[in-house]
């Protein structure tokens, strides 16, 4: 090789590097219609699932999830939309969304008359954006995200009590307790339905979950709704927060899986 | 690589063959760089015949090529006695190798105080001399073993190259160790609260302990298998040996041993405040992520890979407190 034709092939290399990197860039940026984790599942999401009205990032929109998953079968995730609860007619639904799972959609949440604020935990497959999507009563989703890593394989193994069999003993037992907020502006519902919640995702093993859990006041009028689906950890643990002056000593939990087992519990 | 080298001098008159030499240098050096895995082990005399190879005081990474733990060795008379084989089985042939440049003394015996990955991952190296444990560390080594190298092959990578899970092959009793005619009394006492079982090694002659994952120094103790309750018991238990003066040095599984005796008080507050901060929650009935969030104490903030930990620590132990809210255990 001369020396010409040898520098004019660096420099080829050179150019062709930097400029496939650029328009990587670009096109990720593109592709994932402007998501700042660039995540490529993003706007099949939107598609999919959100759809009736446009659909826009929210900061108000409050969601802390850990760095990492240590226990990909329990990622615990907070969000906060309590900032939308006057916006746009007041809140609707709230959807929440993870990209990267084999089964997108963990939950629905109607907060209706209890605080637009939820904890709850679920399987995580591998490393992932979790979208909260929050649908104000004018269409609007207004969508708040965070991002867990994760080293894999919360949706594809068997939880414990699957595994030692013990489930069927619990099946949809319930407990409940509530606590006074240090300020004493709510009233915080922490609840816990033995459930073993499969996916469906392991061999031989059908997806089996609960689906449907209100809550009721004594004159049946609902306090909130949440539609469960696979991605919820076993055993679900949520926390609500309800106003001060909600008749707590009358309401109770009803519900149901997918196998159309029932649930009622009065909550003490 | 070499043709390259002599090249230079009058090829980077040019920006574009400058590029290339990098570009060529770069893809030339990746086999070059796997095979300058060195964990540069040094041991060091902390006693008599008594000797360390600390680790990096750290979270486990690429860079620190997962060693993050502190093993040793003591020469005695009758051969060398070896604490815990390190992550990998390149640590464990890296750790025989510095040995044999102590001494020329045969190894007698290698110990893996726990079940965890880095005390026993290295005994691929070994597997000519016998390798004792206690029986429940050697049962759970068997169970994890495969999710360990999984994980940390994941971490660590080539570091890991070759590493299979070779749980201890004799299962030893607490008590003195029988080796007959040695220069060092040596005891092998079992506590547990770090793991079911935790061995820990104390040499009677020159007062050195090794104790395990029963000791963090200037780092925060790590947790998946803990039980906080027999931790504090077994840390109690240290401490008295300690105030009675009977030990001379501490080496902690991980962080510096020269802060090995420090390490006993330390882990102890470290855990004390853990369980009373989680009771606390608990009782005002936080969520997993709002536990999270809580503020550490300041005392604690120089502790090694607190962040990280603190994340497993309440992974691993906040959902036993909030069991026990739903059990009307905790009031």
């Amino acid at each position: 090789m001369t020396k010409l034709v040898k520098n004019l092939f660096a420099a080829f290399i050179l150019i062709a590097g930097i400029s496939t990197a650029a328009l990587a860039a670009s096109d990720l940026a593109k592709l994932s219609d402007g998501d700042k984790y660039e995540s490529l599942a993003w706007p099949q999401l939107k598609k999919e699932f959100l759809t009736g009205g446009k659909v826009e990032f929210d900061e108000r929109v409050v969601v802390t999830g850990p760095d990492f998953a240590e226990d990909a079968m329990n990622v615990p995730v907070k969000f906060d939309a309590s900032k939308l609860e006057k916006i746009g007619g007041g809140i609707d639904q709230i959807v929440v969304l993870v990209d990267r799972n084999p089964i997108k959609k963990v939950l629905v949440f109607e907060p209706n008359k209890v605080k637009a604020i939820l904890s709850f935990r679920f399987k995580l497959e591998q490393s992932s954006p979790i979208r909260v999507a929050v649908q104000t009563k004018d269409k609007v989703w207004h969508v708040g995200h965070t991002w867990v890593e994760a080293s894999g394989g919360g949706c594809t193994v068997n939880g414990a009590s699957r595994n030692d069999g013990s489930w069927s003993k619990t099946l949809n037992q319930v407990s409940t307790r509530f606590f006074l907020s240090k300020n004493g502006d709510n009233i915080r519902l922490r609840t816990r339905v033995m459930h073993p919640m499969d996916t469906g995702l392991v061999a031989g093993v059908p997806a089996f979950h609960l689906e449907d859990l209100v809550l009721l006041d004594g004159q049946d009028k609902t306090w909130m709704r949440l539609q469960t689906f696979e991605p919820v950890s076993e055993n679900p643990l949520f926390s609500f927060d309800l106003p001060k002056n909600t008749p707590i000593e009358r309401l109770r939990l009803v519900g149901r899986d997918n196998n159309g087992n029932k649930l009622s519990s009065a909550i003490q | 690589m070499a043709r390259n080298k002599t090249d230079t001098p009058k090829l980077i008159t040019n920006f574009g063959n400058l590029i290339a030499i990098l570009f060529s240098s770069f893809v030339l050096n990746q086999p070059a760089f796997s095979s300058n895995l060195d964990y540069k082990l040094e041991p060091m005399k902390i006693a008599p015949d008594t000797y360390v190879f600390e680790g990096a005081n750290d979270d486990f990474s690429k860079s620190n090529g997962c060693n993050i733990i502190n093993t040793g060795f003591i020469v005695t008379n009758e051969g060398v006695v070896v604490i815990n084989t390190g992550v990998s089985k390149l640590y464990g042939e890296q750790q025989r190798s510095a040995i044999a440049k102590v001494t020329n003394k045969k190894i007698k015996l290698v110990l893996n105080l726990n079940l965890h990955p880095d005390y026993f991952l290295g005994n691929q190296a070994y597997s000519d001399v016998p390798i004792a444990a206690l029986a429940q560390s050697i049962e759970g080594m068997r169970l994890e073993g495969a999710s360990y190298t999984d994980n940390l092959y994941r971490i660590c990578g080539d570091w890991m190259s070759s590493t299979e899970s070779n749980p201890a092959t004799t299962v030893i009793q607490p008590g003195p160790i029988k080796i007959s005619d040695s220069n060092h009394q040596l005891e092998l006492v079992q506590l547990s609260g770090h793991t079911a079982a935790d061995l820990v090694l104390w040499d009677k002659t020159t007062g050195v302990v090794f104790a395990g994952g029963i000791v963090f120094a200037d780092r925060a103790p790590t947790t998946p298998h803990a039980n906080i309750p027999q931790w504090l018991k077994s840390l109690e238990t240290v401490s008295k040996w300690n105030s009675s003066k009977e030990i001379k040095v501490l080496v902690p599984s991980h962080g510096p041993f020269i802060n090995g005796l420090f390490g006993i008080d330390q882990t102890k507050d470290y855990l004390d405040w853990l369980d009373q901060s989680f009771k606390n929650a608990a009782l005002q009935g936080l969520d997993i992520s709002e536990v999270l969030s809580l503020a550490i104490p300041y005392k604690f903030r120089g502790f090694s890979a607190l962040k990280p930990e603190y994340l497993r620590n309440v992974t691993h132990l906040y959902p036993q407190y909030e069991k026990k809210i739903f059990q009307k255990e905790l009031q």
